[in-house]
């Protein structure tokens, strides 16, 4: 059995420092080098200020802006450390709500947030994503369907006509790979750009 | 349901089958030690490794002495991580400040990566600095995995070779799996993963001012670098706390689909691997049908529960299935595959959240687990649990019609069947029993994020997960105590080597024996009749071990569900 001790360690420790070093320091510096914009993070500047990621959804709130979906992420409460609180989109703790299908809480939730958005635009059924929170919190689409959910609201609050804002969202919807794979999808961030830079 | 979702899934199956004849090929050729494309390249590393370790490559191993430097490895492995977690504090490559991981955190995690369950106690960017991720969670990715396959290697020798006393030199096997297999693959998949939007830096979080002027710190990473693997070598722990769901972590519809064509691939493989080696490759293809015929009705089933959605969203008038828990880029269909195949095999990594899943949407993966995750499975240790069911289906058949049973050329006598038994039986006796604990200290229930049945069923889903080694989780609960750190450890442990350590017996008995040519008695093991003897079994065993527990937690739940009961 000693006998294996040396192979034991020293096959360790060469095999960790190619796998845990070589490797992953050998995949940062060339995917740096061929891809320095994702390796970065997908990041968007606007003036010299990073204001978010492609990929990575943050928090709307204001009517003049399409609105990402419900996110369950929390954070550290600013005014008491020792409790955690609701942060909607907080990117250094991702995570969904956890809640199952027979939990009242999120069924409380889903109804009251359906009503709210029935209420803002009688004319079209609610997008089930709009009323559900994502997995990772910090979902950066929503579907197609969702925006044009949004539509009026944001055409009316920024004075645009809608046919404007309609074709701000098909510009930013992204269809399946191939046709095939993943869903019909619209980016909230990058259309909110689009839509500032329509002024 | 719709077309496009069935297309998707056909898609996923068709490159899984067109994938497996070529890798096994390759693999096979590197457990041979035969000349390989990488051979100009890698020969001098990897002779470079026996020389510095005194391990003499021409050297076979008995199968107690293989086992036992496994072992040894894995302790090596264990202490490693365990200091690294603890002392992250003062190394490198920290600029987040991670303090170190407390004690039973670091022994859960230590445990969890080097079972290859990667059960995520804790979350990646809000615990762990870019050196512990790298040295620590990276290198276990690759020897858990490699073990793994390893040690399947190891037990195919003993159905393949007639009367000798070997099964090969574990360190040999190591080194050339990670080398050959696991390190090429995952350069190219790096390359991939990082074109499609996910961060390889060593840079510290980005602070963002929002469109509408807010503050968002954005963890980054070495992600790509660590995800290849993750899920190459079916390990499953996330980067980051939503792991797969994590945009960062998954990207795009493209990076997705190619991450779950990677969980399956080396498992599909070795099913050829094991064809090869035996002499019949068919005897490879009719342990992937039985694998295929399970996963398809697994896959069928969640993606009609969660298509259909909850009952609170179907009052509404809500349409789109159960959204709840899931990323709009990937939709119910590439939501429900992928926890399907994520719990076939044993590797964890989630794009949705499993807690929020109908429940029948989520009884799927737990029943993928309790089967002992032999769909495909985890790399390596899917083929040796399959195995293990087949030897015990042969058995079985070999009682009804009164002949001695005998697979690929090896009689199956009483000293494997018991091997097999003892494999099968810890497993249910880690989950079940644990469970049952947890249910009744109160601390322990404390941790449950959801009330009623779906309570229960997070703890059952824990404990499944740990022994499975599996490492998805109903993420609600609690699982950062000291009771269910050092429970959910112990289940990993035993989990992954008391079903090891009895499958190595069983290739060390199996390889003394003779190999024996069929006779007109045999029972064919290629055609229809053995697949379905096969899935016979397992769902019989699996079902008399399991339904009790289930019908307390997701089937009272659909009930529940149905009726409008709400807890």
């Amino acid at each position: 059995m000693l006998n294996q001790l040396r192979p034991a360690i020293v096959v360790f420790v060469v095999l960790a420092a190619i796998t845990g070093l070589a490797y992953p320091l050998a995949m940062t510096g060339i995917g740096g080098a061929i891809f320095p914009a994702q390796a970065a993070g997908s990041l968007i500047e606007k003036d010299g200020k990073v204001i978010g990621s492609s990929l990575m959804g943050q928090e709307f709130k204001g009517d003049t802006y399409f609105h990402g979906r419900p996110s369950a992420t929390t954070g550290t409460d600013p005014q008491d450390a020792t409790k955690t609180v609701p942060q909607p989109y907080n990117a250094v703790n991702s995570m969904g709500s956890n809640l199952g299908p027979t939990s009242k809480a999120p069924s409380d939730r889903i109804e009251e947030d359906a009503e709210k958005l029935k209420a803002e635009n009688p004319s079209m059924p609610v997008p089930v994503e709009l009323v559900t929170t994502s997995a990772s919190g910090l979902d950066p689409h929503i579907s197609p369907e969702a925006a044009l959910f949004q539509l009026p609201r944001v055409a009316k609050a920024r004075g645009l006509p809608e046919d404007r804002v309609r074709a701000l969202v098909s510009a930013n919807t992204e269809g399946r790979l191939l046709g095939l794979l993943g869903e019909p999808r619209v980016n909230v961030l990058a259309l909110n750009l689009a839509l500032d830079a329509a002024k | 349901m719709t077309l496009i979702g069935w297309i998707q899934i056909a898609l996923f199956c068709a490159v899984i089958l067109v994938l497996t004849k070529p890798l096994g090929g390759y693999m096979t050729r590197v457990f041979n030690g035969e000349r390989t494309l990488l051979s100009p390249v890698l020969r001098p590393v990897e002779a470079g490794i026996y020389w510095l370790s005194g391990v003499d490559a021409k050297r076979e191993q008995h199968w107690l002495s293989y086992t036992v430097g496994m072992l040894l490895l894995q302790v090596v492995g264990l202490v490693f991580l365990y200091s690294l977690l603890r002392l992250q504090d003062v190394l490198p490559l920290n600029p987040q400040g991670q303090s170190a991981v407390a004690s039973d955190l670091a022994f859960n995690t230590a445990v969890s990566f080097v079972t290859n369950t990667n059960w995520q106690n804790y979350g990646g960017e809000s615990t762990l600095s870019y050196f512990s991720q790298m040295l620590g969670l990276t290198v276990q990715n690759f020897l858990s995995a490699a073990t793994g396959i390893a040690l399947a290697v190891a037990l195919i020798r003993g159905f393949a070779r007639s009367s000798m006393r070997t099964l090969g030199n574990f360190w040999v096997d190591l080194t050339r799996v990670t080398l050959y297999v696991l390190l090429p693959i995952a350069v190219v998949f790096t390359l991939l993963l990082i074109w499609q939007g996910m961060p390889q830096t060593l840079g510290a979080y980005v602070d963002a001012s929002t469109l509408e002027g807010a503050k968002q710190s954005i963890a980054v990473g070495p992600v790509a670098s660590q995800v290849a693997i993750k899920m190459l070598g079916t390990n499953g722990g996330g980067f980051f706390n939503a792991n797969a769901a994590h945009p960062f972590e998954n990207p795009t519809a493209l990076s997705n689909f190619v991450q779950m064509l990677s969980i399956f691939t080396i498992g599909a493989a070795l099913t050829n691997v094991f064809g090869r080696m035996v002499g019949n490759p068919r005897q490879g293809w009719a342990i992937l049908a039985v694998m295929g015929v399970l996963f398809v009705a697994g896959v069928a089933i969640t993606y009609w529960a969660e298509a259909s959605g909850t009952t609170t969203l179907q009052a509404l008038g809500l349409s789109g299935g159960n959204m709840e828990g899931k990323e709009t880029r990937f939709g119910i269909v590439a939501s429900a595959l992928f926890a399907v195949i994520t719990t076939a095999a044993s590797c964890g990594a989630v794009n949705a959240m499993h807690d929020s899943f109908t429940a029948l949407g989520g009884m799927i993966p737990l029943i993928n687990m309790q089967l002992g995750e032999i769909i495909v499975g985890g790399v390596g240790a899917g083929l040796y649990g399959m195995l293990v069911f087949v030897v015990l289906a042969i058995f079985v058949a070999g009682l009804m019609v009164g002949r001695t049973p005998e697979y690929v050329g090896k009689k199956i006598e009483a000293r494997e069947v018991k091997m097999a038994m003892l494999a099968i039986l810890v497993l249910p006796l880690m989950y079940l029993g644990w469970t049952a604990v947890a249910v009744v200290l109160p601390s322990a229930v404390a941790s449950m994020a959801n009330a009623g049945p779906h309570g229960f069923s997070e703890v059952l889903y824990a404990f499944t997960s740990a022994t499975g080694n599996n490492g998805s989780a109903f993420g609600g609960l609690t699982g950062n105590t000291f009771f269910y750190n050092l429970t959910l450890a112990l289940s990993m442990l035993v989990g992954r080597f008391f079903m090891i350590v009895p499958a190595m017996a069983m290739a060390g008995s199996l390889v003394e024996k003779k190999s024996i040519a069929a006779s007109s008695g045999t029972l064919p093991t290629t055609g229809g009749l053995f697949v379905g003897l096969v899935i016979g079994v397992i769902l019989i065993i699996g079902g008399l071990t399991f339904f009790p527990a289930l019908a307390l937690g997701p089937i009272v739940e659909h009930l529940a569900m149905i009726s409008g009961n709400l807890f």
